[in-house]
This record gives C-alpha cells, sequence and structure tokens, in this order.
C-alpha cells in the first residue's frame, strides 16, 4: 500500500512559548493523521493533558487571543480538514498590556 | 526570673501572604514577630492570577486560579505549600452546549471543616463550581448555573463590572455545610439552604442607584462579602452603593455607612473582619464620586476601622503617605491573621503590601514593586 505524504510525514505541530510548559519545551510534536483540526487538538490534548481547554473553550471555540494556521491557512473552526496537512501552527495573537 | 517560653504548640504561626497579582504569584512570609518580612516568587510568572487560597483544613494544599492574555483560564494546584504544582484536570468550565464561557476564575473558597477536599470557585461571567477531590476536577453547581432566574438576576455575560461579571464572596456557615451565601457583581447576595440546589436573593435594604427601582430583590453590586466565623449569623458586605450588616434570620441589611466621613465616604472594594470579634472590621474606602476614579479619596489612603459593628469608624493611616498617592485596593487584596493583636494587610495597585501588626493602627509598607495586586491571603 502506498502511503500519502502526509500519512508518511504526519502532521507537524510548531507549539508557542507559551503552550511548552505542556509539551516539556518541545517546541515541535508530530502528531499521526487526523481528519479535522479537532481530532488534532484531542489527540494532542491526550499526549499533553490540560493544553487543549488553554487554546480551546468549552463550547469548542478556539480562543480570542489564540490563532491556528493549517498549512499557512488561518483556521477558525475546529472542523477545519487537516487529512492532508503538513503544518499546524499554533501562535499567541498580540495582545498586550 | 526568666521569661517562660510559649509552648511551640500554642505559638502563633508565622504569617505567611499570598500575593495574587496580575503577573504571577509570590509569598511573603513573616518572622514570628511580624518585623521583618521576605518575598519568595514568582510562580507563574506571566499569568494573571485573581485569587491564591491556602486550604485552613490540612495546611499543605495551596490553589491558584490563573489564566493568561493568550491561554484560558485554569486552577493549579500544590499539596506541598508551593513546592510544587499540579494545573487541575478539569478546570470550571461550563456546560458544552450551554453557550457559556469561562473567562477566569476569580474566587477560591474552601469547603466545609467537616468536608475535606471540597472548595468552590466563583467565575467570570457568574457561575459557581465545586470541586470535592482538592480542586483536581471541577463540575458546575447546576442549582446556581442553571437555574431558570439566574440570567434576571445577574443580567447577560456581556453586563456588569468592567474587566467582567463575577461570582465572589463564596461563603459556607460553619455550623452547616449546606448552608452557602454568593455574591455577584452584578446580581446581588444570594444564600442557599440545600448545599446550592436552589436559591434566594438577600439583598433587601442595599441600595442599587444604578437601578430604577428603589428597593429592588436583586440586582446589585456587592463588591465583598463577609461572614464573620465565629458569629455566622453576622455578616458584613461593601457595597458599590455603600457599607452594610445584616444579622440573620432577618433578612434585611443595614447600613452601615453612612457612619462614614462625608469626605471620604462609604465606596470601596475590600472588607475584612477581626476573626474573633465580630464588632470589629477594616474597609478601604475609594472615591466612587462623579466620574467613579476608584482610587484613595484625595490622594490620601487610610483604612477605616469599626469596633462597634459600624455605628462609628476609625480613620487608621499611621504610617501610609500623606497626599499623592492614588492607590486602589481590589476586593480581595485585604486580608487578617489570626495572631492574638491582629495583623491586617492589604495591597495595592500599584504593587505594593502594606501590614499593621496592631490592628491598623501603624502601617509599613512590606513589600514594593510588585504587579497589579489582585488578591492577598494568609496562608
Amino acid at each position: 500500500m502506498r502511503l500519502s505524504a502526509r500519512e508518511r510525514d504526519g502532521l507537524k505541530v510548531l507549539i508557542p512559548g507559551l503552550l511548552r510548559s505542556y509539551t516539556a519545551g518541545a517546541e515541535t510534536v508530530v502528531l499521526p493523521a487526523h481528519a479535522t483540526l479537532d481530532e488534532a487538538l484531542r489527540h494532542l490534548d491526550a499526549r499533553f493533558p490540560g493544553l487543549r481547554f488553554r487554546v480551546v473553550d468549552e463550547q469548542a471555540s478556539i480562543r480570542p487571543h489564540i490563532k491556528m494556521f493549517v498549512d499557512g491557512a488561518l483556521a477558525r473552526r475546529l472542523d477545519t480538514p487537516v487529512a492532508d496537512a503538513k503544518e499546524l501552527m499554533i501562535v499567541g495573537a498580540l495582545s498586550g498590556g | 526570673m526568666a521569661a517562660r517560653k510559649t509552648p511551640k504548640s500554642v505559638a502563633p504561626k508565622p504569617t505567611t501572604l499570598l500575593i495574587a497579582t496580575r503577573k504571577g504569584l509570590w509569598v511573603l512570609g513573616a518572622d514570628a514577630a511580624r518585623r521583618s518580612w521576605k518575598l519568595t516568587g514568582p510562580h507563574f510568572l506571566g499569568h494573571i492570577v485573581h485569587h491564591a487560597v491556602a486550604d485552613p483544613r490540612d495546611g499543605r494544599t495551596l490553589l491558584a486560579a490563573a489564566r493568561t492574555g493568550h491561554l484560558g483560564p485554569t486552577i493549579f494546584r500544590s499539596t506541598d505549600r508551593g513546592r510544587t504544582w499540579k494545573e487541575a484536570a478539569q478546570p470550571p468550565a461550563f456546560e458544552p452546549g450551554s453557550g457559556r464561557t469561562v473567562d477566569h476564575s476569580f474566587w477560591l473558597t474552601p469547603g466545609h471543616a467537616s468536608e475535606p477536599g471540597v472548595w468552590y470557585a466563583g467565575t467570570s461571567p457568574q457561575g459557581l463550581f465545586k470541586s470535592t477531590d482538592g480542586g483536581a476536577t471541577w463540575t458546575g453547581v447546576k442549582g446556581f448555573n442553571e437555574h431558570p432566574q439566574r440570567k434576571a438576576w445577574c443580567g447577560g455575560d456581556q453586563d456588569g463590572t468592567p474587566d467582567g461579571p463575577k461570582l465572589h464572596s463564596v461563603l459556607v456557615d460553619p455550623r452547616d455545610p449546606k448552608h452557602l451565601y454568593i455574591a455577584m457583581s452584578s446580581g446581588g447576595v444570594f444564600e442557599s439552604s440545600d448545599g446550592g440546589a436552589d436559591w434566594t436573593p438577600l439583598n433587601l435594604g442595599v441600595k442599587a442607584l444604578f437601578l430604577p427601582e428603589p428597593d429592588p430583590p436583586f440586582g446589585h453590586d456587592p463588591h465583598c462579602v463577609r461572614l464573620h466565623p465565629r458569629v455566622p449569623d453576622r455578616l458584613y458586605q461593601q457595597n458599590h452603593c455603600g457599607i452594610y450588616r445584616i444579622d440573620r434570620p432577618a433578612n434585611r441589611w443595614t447600613d452601615i455607612g453612612a457612619a462614614m466621613p462625608k469626605s471620604v465616604g462609604p465606596i470601596g472594594f475590600p472588607m475584612v473582619l477581626h476573626p474573633r470579634d465580630p464588632e470589629t472590621l477594616w474597609v478601604f474606602p475609594m472615591d466612587g464620586s462623579d466620574v467613579w476614579p476608584r482610587v484613595s479619596p484625595g490622594g490620601k489612603p487610610a483604612v477605616y476601622r469599626s469596633v462597634n459593628g459600624g455605628k462609628t469608624w476609625q480613620r487608621q493611616a499611621t504610617g501610609m503617605p500623606k497626599s499623592q498617592a492614588w492607590w486602589t485596593v481590589k476586593r480581595q487584596a485585604m486580608t487578617a491573621d489570626q495572631a492574638p493583636t491582629v495583623g491586617v494587610y492589604f495591597g495595592t495597585s500599584s504593587g505594593e503590601v502594606w501590614g499593621s501588626r496592631d490592628e491598623g493602627r501603624s502601617w509599613k509598607c512590606i513589600a514594593a514593586h510588585l504587579p497589579h495586586i489582585y488578591a492577598i491571603e494568609c496562608s
């Protein structure tokens, strides 16, 4: 069976500094294939408990000062497809004070 | 004659203050005489810590309610007095599908002495949560969060105080773990006699000058409510519209702020009770005139103390700046210790901690240069 590039390489998640206390300092994490952003984040949370709730609220919305980019495109919803994506970038949006 | 040594078992416990700030948590510890203070920390640097509270039931558990500018709200727990911390596995969160989201946990209260491991959390917007495992997991108190009148009591989640509507002052009757009080800005004070299954407003007699009704049953803005631990039928309230006292089972509050000097007024955020004398309390007034500057009136900070249940008040400012000090003291940022001569402490919006080891007669700055202080609690 021939594996797709996605399945071969996994989804590379870029972890921002503000979440690295969860990943023991890891700046990148590679996840296996998932259909949606929601599934990928649930997998991430299973590996790093508590991470998801810091970036996704209890109504399944991405928190206001968190941005997620799937292969460079801003993802506003958790049902965003990631099956063929190579990279998920999680960032803290600019906010001061 | 040689001085008698105080037996170790009854020696006063050195005071330790948990200082929750806009940028993290610090700990300020005193020597036995409370003359010398040592600051340690920060814990959670960069986190907005709204409240940090020690568990009086075991003397070792600490909980801290935190979030950051980017990340959602959580609770951190320590079972070794702050040496190590773990995050709650399930922080306070509203039910999926309810449409409501917890912006931050604002208030923490240990449960009844007979219920080790029980804690309550009040959130912004107004929500009440309970943990039965020492803060590891939290569930909503449905009797409040899903009460059919909740929205009428509180308004929408967009209503309320400038930095978000809050549920605070969760009070547990030391005689009965099912007898609870809560307060909300806005919403008012509410009472439950069944462990939170149902709630009744307790606001008669309290002004709500921002509402059209003269004596509305709810919708008020209590800033801080305290229950006296030795006389639990005695409650005090620092409100947006004055200072009040009630002696249950009465259901009407008595205005005790009218006795404050007119030039200072009865407005403020925090309120602290003497741990043993139900007649003695302290408040820290702020300027609630015209556009509500919310600073020390006239730039002259002072604590006011009453020793007769609010009939009269005395200014206590010895040691504080006499002018040009524009502090604000938030509602959780004032506390008292348990010493024979009670120590009183407050933290300012400008990051200073002030302490009195003689029940407010004289004051000294015991820590400075901290971030904006949100809460101070004795540990």
